[in-house]
């Protein structure tokens, strides 16, 4: 306890105190020393009270309801077994990947490849063959990551007794969602950010090349691409934590939805690709609507949207993620394109990605607002 | 009668074609200790819930502390205290730790949150409790922990859904009596919502009785039960040795007695009401008719006999719709 509090019990015991004298004084009346005696407490009283209201509602101790919901929901995920499984998991093929980069980045830069310059990058696109690259890994168990974070984020609390209590509370509605949302995406942003900078760092020490301006910039943006990324997926899961009741539901909801377009989609596409296919003798509008059409079929994935943004960023000698005609590619000099060339290549894909999260978040609120809370 | 600190006005709460309250009013004085009692279904939550702002009426108004629940929730909360019916905790946090959170969300610093929050842990006797996770709780001590999680913000209406759902005889009473007497010491007021008659008459000043969305009767339990029973304020209950054939004769001899309403009953139990007390009168007819009297008893209504009368009544219209 701080000094502080014990002020406070002290002044409160004070305050008990001249509450008894005052009804003394009251009771027994009359005489000097009793009404001197109630005099005495009544001011004492007051003035007791006055500071205990004050260290209560003093602006600077107090903080914002929203913040205190944050602060209390990212202590309930750091503390959580679900998130030490998913960090370990996350940490050990992080630093697995790591280990087959470093042992495949020697192969990977050939003498006169325009990459060459973006050698630091490497560490997160490369692989020996034997697991894949930090860029896989992440595009792979970040969704899981977001799932975990996010798929009993309401209706546990439903089911724990806890929301109709909290909700009983002085604070708006809505900062519950947000504040479960902020505090998922606090984690994952600093994860993402430690993780990132651990394998820089790692990788820093054991190829001895520091990561040039334009690589670091390129690195972060990376970063905050994967972290939207993975909002996509904690919003998606927050969302059928409202819709509901059982967490085990909305977790299965979530991973179905997750293995669909991590595993099936690609196949589906493969398989109207082949029936849709133009003959072979088809003019070439023809052949360029049919790419345009199995892209953009490709492009309604998630992760597909997060895989051409994370290449395109971290090569950037990646000049297009469509088709090019010869025309367009003669004459090309093949030299990287720079940082602010590369993010416009992969503006829709960004868009895309920002666009879906914020679709899933707006589903979830809407829906969380017109619910009505009943206790469980 | 002062200005009443909670007024509902043709208050109605519609889901799709199923009314759960219908047009219901009523006020509440400060200091008062209410309670809001009807089977389960009857629309009590949901009022309760609109109370506080969780939910919106379909039409009507609720006025708490002068304020509009629907239109200005917060400031509703910040003075209105709520328990809802089978209150949860986080169970990896302490007691303690619960309290101190639910007091930040009231603007609380942390410090001040710890003062108060040990302060009323001893108020519902938990003071020796409240370092202990809360998944070790009883259902009582959960129960008390829900009294203090909404006494922390210093209300000045305690609203109580079903608080004592659950517990044994013993801890109802015990939290009955914390009730009360916190009601008294701080000048609450203390709105309870219960299907229990007995635990509501032993403590609640006034009750309301609430049957398939509308309020049937309100006021005290004598005001009630006078209220009820006009038409047959006296109901003698008689028994006596029944003999083959005799008890018929019986009936019609006390029919006959002026101010008999109606007699009821068989096997030598019988039940007279009549519009005076005849107690006497009737004892004389049944001794004069050579029956064994074995007793004879006027009797009283209790809040049980009030309910019953209530339930019967709503019953075929709670059997129209209920939701779920």
């Amino acid at each position: 306890m701080t000094e502080e509090i014990k002020q406070a019990s002290k002044d409160r015991e004070w305050a008990g105190r001249a509450k008894k004298w005052i009804a003394r004084g009251r009771q027994q009346g009359g005489t000097l020393l009793n009404r001197a005696l109630r005099e005495i407490g009544e001011a004492l009283q007051g003035a007791k009270e006055l500071r205990i209201r004050e260290l209560f509602n003093k602006e600077s101790g107090a903080e914002h309801p929203f913040w205190v919901i944050v602060s209390k929901e990212i202590s309930d995920h750091v503390k959580s077994w679900r998130f030490i499984i998913l960090l370990c998991l996350i940490a050990l093929t992080c630093l697995g990947s790591l280990y087959s980069a470093l042992t495949g980045i020697g192969d990977a830069v050939k003498p006169n490849s325009p990459e060459g310059a973006f050698f630091f990058l490497k560490l997160f696109t490369v692989s020996d063959g034997t697991l894949p690259s930090y860029v896989v890994f992440v595009s792979f168990l970040g969704p899981l990551l977001g799932i975990g974070l996010g798929f009993d984020a309401v209706n546990s609390e439903y089911n724990k007794g806890t929301l109709s209590r909290i909700m009983s509370q002085p604070i708006h509605r809505d900062y519950l969602i947000n504040a479960k949302f902020t505090a998922a995406l606090v984690v994952v942003s600093v994860l993402f950010f430690a993780l990132a900078f651990l394998v820089m760092g790692i990788g820093m020490i054991s190829i001895g090349v520091p990561p040039t301006l334009e690589e670091f910039m390129r690195t972060l943006v990376f970063i905050l691409v994967s972290i939207v990324y993975v909002a996509f997926w904690l919003n998606l899961s927050i969302l059928f934590s409202v819709r509901f009741r059982q967490p085990a539901t909305s977790a299965l909801s979530a991973i179905a939805i997750w293995v669909f377009f991590s595993v099936f989609y690609g196949m589906i596409v493969n398989v109207v690709a082949r029936i849709t296919q133009p003959a072979v003798y088809a003019g070439t509008g023809k052949i360029i609507a049919h790419q345009k059409f199995i892209l953009f079929l490709q492009d309604l994935s998630p992760s597909q949207l997060f895989s051409d943004a994370t290449l395109t960023l971290l090569m950037p000698s990646v000049r297009s993620l469509g088709p090019l005609t010869q025309a367009q590619v003669v004459g090309a000099i093949p030299s990287p394109l720079p940082l602010g060339q590369s993010l416009l290549l992969v503006w829709p894909q960004l868009t895309g990605l920002v666009a879906a999260t914020v679709i899933c978040f707006a589903l979830s609120y809407v829906y969380f607002m017109r619910k009505e809370i009943r206790s469980r | 009668m002062n200005q009443p600190i909670i007024e509902l006005e043709g208050l109605t709460k519609k889901y799709g074609s199923f009314t759960a309250v219908d047009q219901l009013s009523l006020r509440i004085s400060p200091g008062e200790i209410f309670g809001l009692l009807g089977p389960n279904g009857a629309g009590k939550s949901t009022t309760i819930l609109m109370m506080i702002g969780l939910t919106e009426p379909s039409a009507g108004r609720v006025r708490v502390c002068g304020i509009d629940s629907t239109h200005n929730p917060a400031a509703v909360k910040r003075q209105v205290g709520y328990l809802p019916e089978d209150v949860g905790f986080y169970q990896e946090l302490t007691g303690m730790e619960n309290l101190v959170y639910t007091a930040r969300l009231n603007g609380m610093s942390r410090e001040a949150a710890q003062v108060q929050a040990a302060q009323v842990l001893g108020k519902v006797g938990l003071a020796e409790h409240g370092h202990k996770k809360t998944a070790t709780y009883s259902r009582g001590m959960r129960q008390r922990l829900g009294l203090a999680d909404v006494l922390i913000k210093s209300p000045r209406v305690i609203i109580l859904d079903e608080p004592t759902l659950g517990l044994d005889p013993e801890g109802v009473r015990e939290l009955l009596n914390l009730i009360v007497k916190l009601s008294r010491d701080e000048g609450l007021t203390v709105l309870l919502s219960s299907h229990h008659l007995h635990q509501v008459q032993q403590i609640c000043d006034r009750v309301g009785i609430f049957v398939g969305g509308k309020l049937i009767a309100e006021g005290d339990i004598q005001k009630l039960s006078s209220q009820l029973f006009s038409g047959e304020p006296f109901i003698v209950e008689a028994r006596v040795m029944e003999r083959d054939g005799t008890t018929g004769q019986l009936k019609t001899r006390l029919e006959q007695l002026d101010g008999v309403k109606a007699v009821h009953g068989e096997n030598g139990r019988l039940e007279i009401s009549c519009s005076a007390d005849l107690t006497s009168e009737i004892a004389r007819t049944i001794l004069q008719s050579g029956l064994d009297l074995l007793g004879l008893q006027r009797k009283e209504y209790g809040l049980d006999d009030i309910y019953h009368r209530y339930f019967e009544g709503g019953k075929d219209k709670l059997q129209g719709g209920r939701k779920k």
